[in-house]
């Protein structure tokens, strides 16, 4: 299969209106010891039919998702997704556009652009969010970047509650010798005060603290008097963006900078990707923000309509001094969140966040009633929560498998604990008959 | 313009959840009540029937691939194949949660994996990560390992400059900002190409690296490139390829023959999938064998016929995104290079580089090119000479009304009022030459009637929109009371 129009005729006479003879004499600026000899791929190209019989046969090598239980989270949620979102990002006028430099005939994208800018500033509390990052790791790291950026100072707090992977892309971004990651610990399960406390009378130079709530270990985090504890020092607080259907949002207490994953508002899991990184922040702090931003603005017989606004902060055009390299972002993700969000309202958006709380509510409940099965913390949770287990987890991991339960892997606890534990997330697509039945597993390995 | 904010009314809702509750409490009477959402956030109230038909009508005041020719240069504009959109979109691909035991997803690792094989056939590379995100963030990726080799040859200290020709794409510089590199441009020649004696002068013990475009933004090829990367080599330093333009030679040329160390790869470009708007895309990186050591972990391996991941990787940089890249991409990029095969891959790039200097030919007619001799996958234009005080913007904002997307305007930086045109392979003759005529009939109009083109677009949903007023009075969000509701 190939998906070239142009015929042999077509090719000798634009070749003739060229002035070559052949394809191969457009590449005869090329030294010939530098041109390919032979096959790179020992491959037929393959016909729509066997692409797609031979493709579906690989993913055949998966199990059926349909046939599994999976309670997995630590970070990615399964959802149900209304049709409407695949129905919006399916039309080829949105998908097939390039970035919308264009504004005169980009309008689709500015303006749904806006209104998600509009939908995250409203969940998270905050002033201000750009059009997405690429996922919530890269926008924790992208956070710390312009907090160290605007304050001229060099650390940064991470709480050992937030996911251990984005902390890891935080240490991958990096890497300048000055530029140091100071850990807090926890206290039964929430962030340890007193040695924060601690840390910020003992350093300076510290450019913020990044906590995430509900956090890596589902626990809902107080954040009540962290920014006054640090003063001009950034708080940055990573978040699920469904809990804040029910939650109080970071802005209300002082956030600097909200970010998140995304992919929960209408995006499938995808095997970790694409997923959808999210950044809001304040006002103030606008010209150091990283990534796309639409603007409304006027045309010249003043008709509104919107822009990429701000562009002078980017690496198109300030280059190396732009305030990230953040150029293609995730677009068609962030368009399925807007639709989401537009479907479910404030209302719908609440009403989900309460199924999660209850349905993880509920089997946490059931597990506990198990004898050697007991929460971890006497904390709030949202759709996640840690239990301690008298039996070997790794083998109880092991025997779930076995009768179709996916869980979390202990060891993805080493960091945080608690140590002999599972991390359980339950979301609205999690049934009544599928929790009953993993408690009856699970009772029936641990008594 | 209208957003769905504007058609919300209270108390309409487009979709509802499951309504069995089945704990005994509820999270209002449980949770502590500063926990607990105070103000309701203001997300759109909007019915099924009015949600689609806002975003339809949005979808409308776009204009992608599918609506017609994208010439916009260094983007690769290409068709995307519709059996690749639904192959990624299987629920036996889609619906897996990447931290689930490696057992339950073979094929999913197989797919990461094989894809992984091929880009490093197509490439010339003795390792891969298919875990960047994008172009920008590949370099990033790359810039990193660049870091850590030299932090590891104890040498980073003193090479701290990465080269970047002035034909660079931005994201160059600033990726190699990011990763805490001083960036130092060398300027091009007469020809459009790197001045090895510029290049000796400003190569030496602090260089970290060299990042080249190849074919370079101008579409020519660095006819000199073994040599760059000799003095480059020779002066301890890494050559970083940027991939970008890897349509210009799919099949022909490999970035790991001609003496370069990184490349990534654009799957969103070279490998067709789609732009999306502006994302996802898909930022592979490949290394040469000295860069093995230093890639993200996870690495997708096979071991006999078992596929997982290992996380076991010595002077790793680490993770750059949380999970293992963006798998839904991925799925396309493969099925594309299984349809073509390796024949397939040669006659992308024949056509896409037929089509550049078909088109080049066609349109020296009535404007300046700024770079004679052959060129690759796209050329460069210059808007300057058209007359009637016309510039770049006008043409490209009179092309949408010819219905067209212009090509990409005022880049690279090195030609003045540029205009650079990228075909592709997916476009036919017939194409061609109406974009042509479209071109000849601005520069007549240019030169006739000026005014025209001063004031177009005139057939676009809005006209020329104030960016000035855009940056001065940044409006980001939506207000009620803006909004005139």
């Amino acid at each position: 299969m190939d998906f070239i129009p142009n015929t042999d005729k077509d090719r000798r006479e634009m070749l003739g209106d060229i002035g070559a003879g052949s394809l191969e004499d457009l590449f005869s600026d090329i030294p010939d010891d530098l041109e390919v000899q032979g096959d790179l791929l020992d491959k037929e190209g393959e016909t729509e039919q066997e692409l797609k019989e031979n493709v579906r046969e690989i993913a055949r090598r998966n199990e059926e998702p349909g046939d599994r239980l999976t309670l997995i989270g630590a970070g990615l949620y399964d959802h149900f997704i209304p049709s409407v979102v695949s129905h919006v990002t399916g039309r080829s006028e949105f998908y097939s556009a390039y970035t919308p430099y264009q504004a005169e005939i980009s309008q689709g994208t500015l303006t749904w652009m806006f209104e998600f800018q509009t939908a995250i500033a409203e969940l998270t509390g905050m002033e201000i969010a750009n059009a997405s990052m690429y996922d919530g790791g890269s926008a924790a790291a992208e956070a710390v970047l312009m907090a160290q950026e605007y304050l001229g100072k060099d650390k940064v707090i991470v709480a050992d509650t937030l996911n251990p992977r984005y902390r890891d892309v935080i240490e991958t971004y990096l890497p300048l010798e000055d530029k140091q990651v100071i850990e807090l610990g926890n206290k039964n399960g929430r962030i340890d005060r007193k040695e924060l406390d601690e840390i910020l009378s003992e350093e300076d130079s510290i450019a913020g603290l990044v906590v995430q709530s509900p956090n890596y270990l589902g626990v809902v985090e107080d954040l009540e008097g962290l920014k006054e504890k640090l003063g001009e020092a950034f708080l940055m607080v990573s978040t699920n963006p469904v809990s804040l259907g029910l939650l109080e949002p970071p802005g209300s207490f002082g956030a600097d900078i909200v970010v998140g994953e995304g992919q929960p508002l209408g995006n499938p899991i995808n095997f970790g990707g694409p997923l959808l990184g999210l950044f809001a922040t304040r006002k103030e702090y606008l010209r150091y923000l990283p990534g796309r931003v639409s603007g409304k603005t006027v045309d010249r017989e003043g008709e509104e309509g919107y822009v990429m606004a701000l562009q002078t902060r980017e690496q198109h055009i300030k280059r190396e001094r732009a305030t990230s390299n953040i150029c293609t972002n995730q677009a068609l993700n962030a368009l399925a969140a807007t639709v989401y969000l537009s479907s479910l309202g404030p209302k719908g958006l609440k009403s989900l966040a309460k199924i999660n709380w209850d349905r993880a509510h509920y089997l946490a409940d059931r597990l506990v009633d198990i004898s050697g099965v007991e929460l971890a913390w006497d904390q709030p949770f949202f759709n996640e929560f840690a239990v301690r287990v008298e039996k070997n987890p790794e083998d109880l991991w092991e025997r779930m498998k076995e009768k179709g339960v996916d869980l979390l892997h202990p060891k993805n606890l080493k960091k945080t604990g608690p140590e002999r534990g599972f991390l359980i997330a339950v979301t609205e697509k999690v049934s009544k008959s599928e929790m009953d039945e993993f408690v009856r597993l699970l009772r029936k390995e641990v008594e | 313009m209208s957003t769905v904010y504007d058609k919300s009314e209270s108390g309409k809702q487009g979709t509802s959840f499951s309504r069995e509750l089945l704990a005994e409490g509820d999270p209002e009477g449980e949770l502590d009540s500063e926990l607990l959402r105070s103000e309701e956030p203001l997300l759109p109230e909007v019915t099924q029937p009015e949600l689609i038909r806002h975003y339809t009508e949005l979808s409308k005041k776009n204009y992608g691939v599918d609506d017609g020719l994208y010439p916009l240069g260094s983007c690769t504009m290409k068709h995307n194949p519709k059996p690749m959109e639904d192959l990624a979109g299987d629920p036996r691909f889609q619906k897996h949660h990447p931290l689930v035991s490696e057992e339950v997803v073979q094929g999913n690792l197989e797919l990461a994996y094989k894809l992984g094989e091929d880009l490093k056939n197509i490439s010339g590379m003795d390792g891969i990560t298919l875990q960047p995100s994008a172009g920008a963030h590949g370099e990033l990726t790359g810039m990193l390992m660049i870091r850590k080799y030299h932090e590891v040859n104890g040498e980073l200290e003193r090479r701290r400059k990465i080269l970047l020709p002035d034909s660079s794409h931005g994201t160059n510089p600033a990726s190699a900002a990011v990763a805490g590199f001083d960036a130092v441009e060398i300027k091009s020649n007469e020809k459009g190409t790197v001045d090895l004696e510029e290049l000796r002068s400003k190569v030496g013990s602090d260089t970290a690296g060299i990042m080249l475009t190849v074919p370079n933004t101008l579409g020519i090829f660095e006819k000199d490139i073994t040599e760059i990367a000799e003095i480059v080599h020779e002066a301890g330093g890494l050559c970083y390829f940027d991939g970008a333009n890897l349509n210009a030679f799919l099949g022909r040329v490999r970035p790991g023959d001609i003496g370069m160390d990184i490349t990534h790869f654009n799957l969103h470009k070279t490998f067709s999938t789609p732009h999306g708007g502006g994302g996802p895309g898909s930022g592979p990186v490949g290394v040469k064998e000295k860069l093995v050591p230093y890639l993200p972990v996870p690495q997708v391996e096979k071991n006999g016929e078992k596929y997982g991941f290992n996380y076991d990787v010595a002077n790793s940089i680490g993770k750059v995104n949380a999970f293992p890249g963006s798998f839904g991409v991925m799925v396309k990029a493969y099925s594309y290079i299984r349809a073509l095969g390796d024949q397939g891959l040669r006659e992308v790039s024949g056509n896409a580089v037929l089509n550049a200097n078909y088109l080049k030919e066609k349109l020296k007619e009535s404007y300046t090119v700024a770079y004679e001799g052959l060129c690759k996958h796209e050329f460069v234009l210059s808007g300057s000479d058209v007359g009637g005080g016309v510039k770049t913007v006008d043409i490209a904002k009179r092309l949408l009304d010819y219905g067209y997307h212009p090509p990409t305007v005022y880049f690279p930086l090195i030609v003045k009022e540029a205009l650079m045109v990228e075909p592709t392979e997916t476009e036919s003759k017939e194409s061609l030459d109406k974009f042509v005529e479209a071109m000849r009939d601005i520069a007549e109009e240019a030169a006739e009637d000026p005014e025209v083109l001063h004031q177009a677009p005139k057939s676009t949903p809005v006209g020329r929109l104030d960016e000035t007023k855009a940056a001065r009075e940044p409006v980001l969000r939506w207000r009620e009371e803006e909004s005139g509701k």
